[in-house]
């Protein structure tokens, strides 16, 4: 094929074929960018929060009534105890926060000596009992799970302080990059010490919000039972299959113990399940934002370039008919039309790659996006010469059927 | 003749079906994803309080030192209390408050009903009329309520409603926590969103507050807030609620009245010699550093726009850029193919202007074709935006006449800018050179 006389018809094409190629241009950098987009947020949406999510439910419990510190601990004690009675309920632990909760959430700032100002990382704090481990289904890998009697209690701002603490491995790894951290010891915001006696392999963050990406699944569970004034969240563990069941019964057996409480009906009772949906809820409107997009683009561009070439080819019946009358084959038609715009699809994505990049950069300033793989790139380019050969085959193919007998009509 | 112009658009736009349906979809796609975003995008960006925006301020006051900001951590947008009382006390802006959220168990008088959870702000009177709260009955409590750190409140509509069946509450008695609190006011469904005045607490899109208390009763009982606590390192601090409210934790918001420019500058000066005063007492030992903010810049500061909104708008808009370059490539080949007719035209004396008015009219048939197509998917799109954003952002995204206007004429100006290239071209055609081709 030779490429010399389509240049030649193209140049005499200039506006449409410039229209053609800004609009792939176009396309090539706004489907790129939502692609990643679309990826960053699957990935984020996909992280494990290391518990056993298919089995567990969530209570928010506040109470009803104002107690001393002692009695919530009592409190704690006798609803734990009465869950641990419902049908289908394994284990029960109660906890400041929960993995993946999302929304505001509480953590640390983490040093290695005490005077230190600027801090390791930012680890999400849970307050654990005994059975808080457990309960979630977190694999402990190294070091042992807490003993009963060294949790603590800990009233609304009283200073208790805890002098060991189970972390995750990704913060072990964060603050002992050795991979020596059982044993060691480390400050999170006041003078004493915590050592590190065990290790579990995933806790993810109870936040899942982007200013803490750079602390993902850095945490840390304290053994401390947090009796604060307003409730606390009891984490529930149930036996394969009775996670329904014991979600009804679970807020009926609380009430029927101690009525002054308040579980509210609209989000007091959280499944795992429903957890996750709530917590990613902004990741995946964006990505179906996005994926709507793309699609819609895609189809937009195609359509023009089959509306555009159709019209290049209505203009050019004459042409045709005079090249098949002198010899051209239907393959050499259509595959005149096919280079064509092959040649305009690498000169509109030529523009596209420099504006993809454009954009990205803009949202990497404006958005703090991270930047974008190559692969991506390569990728949406090899995506859009492949649509456009698609867009332009009917057309074509439309073009080789012109007979050789139109060369001779008047027009 | 702009109605035979039209009709010959019409019949023009009939003869190729495909090409007018495919323009018409583009057009109304384009600009339906860029109106229901921008629907959404509207909701979360209005001005909450337009009156009086300009004249609002939150203050900042640099506690911790630029050391603080070492990892690119900004100011605590909040004051700490002893910073907020030593403001309140000097009382330089015409009106002030310091508030905190708090959450209370409301427990009904009757056994039947079980307690429930009420939220609402610790504030001062100055509140009510530094926003132009509506009330329903009653009014705000009197500057001498709060001195008196009275056991007072305000409450909300639905709350009067769901207590009271809506009946004029004031004069009676609700118990929270475990006080009773007279009731002096009932808001009339004040909610502004976003909710300036706690956007450094939420996201500023929640349902309305249930109960206003003043400030120091909160203080008294000792309410812990139920908004966000930023403390820096950990030395000084002494337990309980006397050593949290006084510690360099910052957790109150703050709000000033400003009524002009003068009143402005006089403030900024206060707050500079403040932290100057701080620096001589030994407190802080670092250049006076003391934003004021006005309520949209405060807005602007606070980030409550999210990021997805602003992301989905912008894409949505190079969308609808897209769509209009297509538009422009299927209207050149419309247009151009009809260089024969235009030549005759022009050949039996129609000058360029009127092949602009011709083509410009068939163009704007299109537009007006995409904008109801727009409209349409636009209605869709309010309804579906539900599946793409946040419940307590989705449904602020209101389809109204101001949008469909807005649509209808994004539509047509839209597709007449796309027009003006193929027109121009289709003005130039020589009759001549058509003629003899033909």
């Amino acid at each position: 094929m030779h490429i010399q006389p389509i240049l030649a018809a193209l140049r005499r094409h200039k506006a449409g074929t410039i229209l053609i190629a800004l609009q792939i241009a176009l396309t090539l950098a706004i489907v790129c960018n939502a692609l990643f987009i679309i990826h960053q947020r699957l990935s984020h949406m996909d992280e494990p929060s290391g518990v056993d999510e298919a089995n567990l439910f969530v209570i928010r419990n506040l109470w009803g009534e104002q107690y001393s510190t002692q009695q919530v601990v009592g409190r704690i004690q006798e609803d734990v105890a009465t869950l641990r009675q419902v049908p289908g309920v394994q284990d029960v632990t109660a906890s400041n926060q929960y993995p993946i909760e999302g929304g505001g959430a509480w953590d640390n700032f983490i040093t290695l000596n005490p005077d230190q100002r600027v801090a390791m990382t930012d680890a999400s704090f849970f307050t654990g009992d005994a059975s808080f481990l457990s309960t979630l289904g977190a694999k402990l890998i190294a070091g042992r799970d807490f003993r009963p009697d060294e949790i603590k209690n800990q009233g609304m701002r009283e200073k208790v302080t805890s002098s060991v603490a189970i972390v995750s491995k990704a913060m072990a790894d964060k603050l002992f990059p050795k991979g020596d951290a059982l044993g060691k010891s480390f400050y999170a915001m006041t003078s004493d010490p915590i050592t590190i006696i065990g290790i579990v392999d995933v806790l993810h963050r109870a936040d899942v919000s982007t200013w803490s990406a750079t602390y993902a699944g850095e945490s840390m569970v304290v053994p401390i039972r947090l009796a604060e004034p307003w409730g606390t969240y009891y984490i529930v563990r149930v036996k394969p299959g009775q996670l329904e069941a014991a979600m009804r019964a679970a807020p009926k057996a609380l009430y029927a113990e101690n009525r002054m409480r308040m579980i509210e009906s609209k989000d007091g009772v959280l499944s795992y399940a429903q957890v996750r949906h709530q917590a990613f809820e902004r990741d995946r409107g964006m990505a179906i934002l996005m994926s709507i997009i793309c699609a819609v683009l895609l189809a937009i561009t195609a359509a023009g370039i089959v509306g555009l070439t159709s019209f290049w080819v209505g203009q050019r019946r004459k042409q045709i008919g005079v090249r098949r009358a002198l010899g051209a084959t239907h393959g050499d038609i259509l595959r005149y039309f096919m280079t064509e715009n092959l040649l305009i699809s690498l000169g509109g994505v030529g523009i596209g790659v420099l504006l993809t990049f454009g954009l990205n950069l803009w949202l990497v300033t404006r958005f703090t996006l991270h930047v974008l793989p190559v692969t991506y790139v390569l990728g949406g380019v090899v995506m859009l010469l492949l649509l456009g050969q698609g867009a332009v085959f009917p057309p074509a193919l439309r073009a080789s059927r012109v007979p050789p007998v139109e060369a001779t009509r008047p027009v | 003749m702009l109605a035979y112009y039209l009709r010959l658009g019409m019949r023009s736009l009939r003869r190729n079906p495909i090409l007018t349906m495919l323009m018409v979809l583009t057009i109304g796609i384009g600009v339906a994803s860029s109106m229901t975003t921008y629907a959404v995008f509207r909701a979360v960006s209005a001005n909450p309080l337009p009156e009086k925006s300009a004249r609002l301020f939150a203050p900042q006051i640099d506690i911790w030192g630029p050391q603080s900001r070492a990892q690119g951590a900004d100011m605590p947008d909040a004051l700490t209390y002893t910073d907020a009382m030593a403001l309140l006390r000097d009382k330089k802006a015409k009106r002030q408050t310091a508030i905190y959220p708090v959450n209370l168990t409301l427990v009904p008088q009757s056994e039947r009903t079980e307690p429930f959870a009420v939220n609402g702000y610790a504030a001062y009177a100055d509140f009510f009329s530094m926003f132009n709260v509506p009330f329903l009955y009653g009014g705000a409590w009197d500057m001498s309520q709060d001195d008196m750190h009275s056991s007072v409140v305000v409450i909300s509509s639905q709350l009067n409603q769901q207590l009271f069946q809506g009946s004029d509450s004031v004069g009676r008695t609700i118990r929270l926590d475990d006080h009773d609190y007279e009731i002096v006011g009932v808001v009339d469904g004040w909610n502004p969103r976003p909710r300036f005045y706690d956007v450094n607490n939420s996201n500023g899109f929640n349902d309305p507050p249930d109960i206003f208390l003043p400030f120091m009763r909160a203080i008294d009982l000792q309410m812990n807030t139920n908004g966000n606590t930023n403390c820096y390192g950990s030395a000084g601090r002494k337990p309980g609620f006397d050593g949290f409210i006084h510690s360099d934790c910052a957790w109150v918001s703050y709000w000033a009245e400003l009524p002009d420019a003068n009143d402005e500058a006089a403030y900024r000066d206060y707050l500079t010699n403040y932290a100057a005063e701080q620096n001589r007492l030994g407190r802080f030992h670092w250049k006076p550093n003391v934003p004021l903010r006005n309520l949209v810049e405060w807005l602007d500061y606070e980030k409550v726009v999210p990021t997805e909104t602003r992301i989905s708008l912008w894409l949505s808009l190079g969308f609808l850029l897209v769509c209009l370059v297509n538009t422009v490539g299927l209207m050149l080949a419309k247009f151009m193919r009809r260089a024969g007719e235009i030549g005759v035209r022009r050949a039996l004396g129609a000058s360029r202007r009127e092949i602009w008015t011709q083509f410009l009219a068939e163009a704007a048939m299109v537009g007006v074709g995409g904008g109801v197509v727009g409209v349409v998917f636009t209605g869709l799109g309010a309804l579906g935006v539900g599946l793409v954003f946040e419940p307590d952002i989705a449904r602020l995204a209101h389809v109204n006449v101001g949008l469909i206007g807005l649509t209808l004429a994004c539509a047509l100006l839209s597709t007449l800018a796309a027009a003006f290239y193929p027109t121009w071209r289709a003005s130039r055609v020589q009759p001549a050179w058509q003629l003899k081709s033909n």
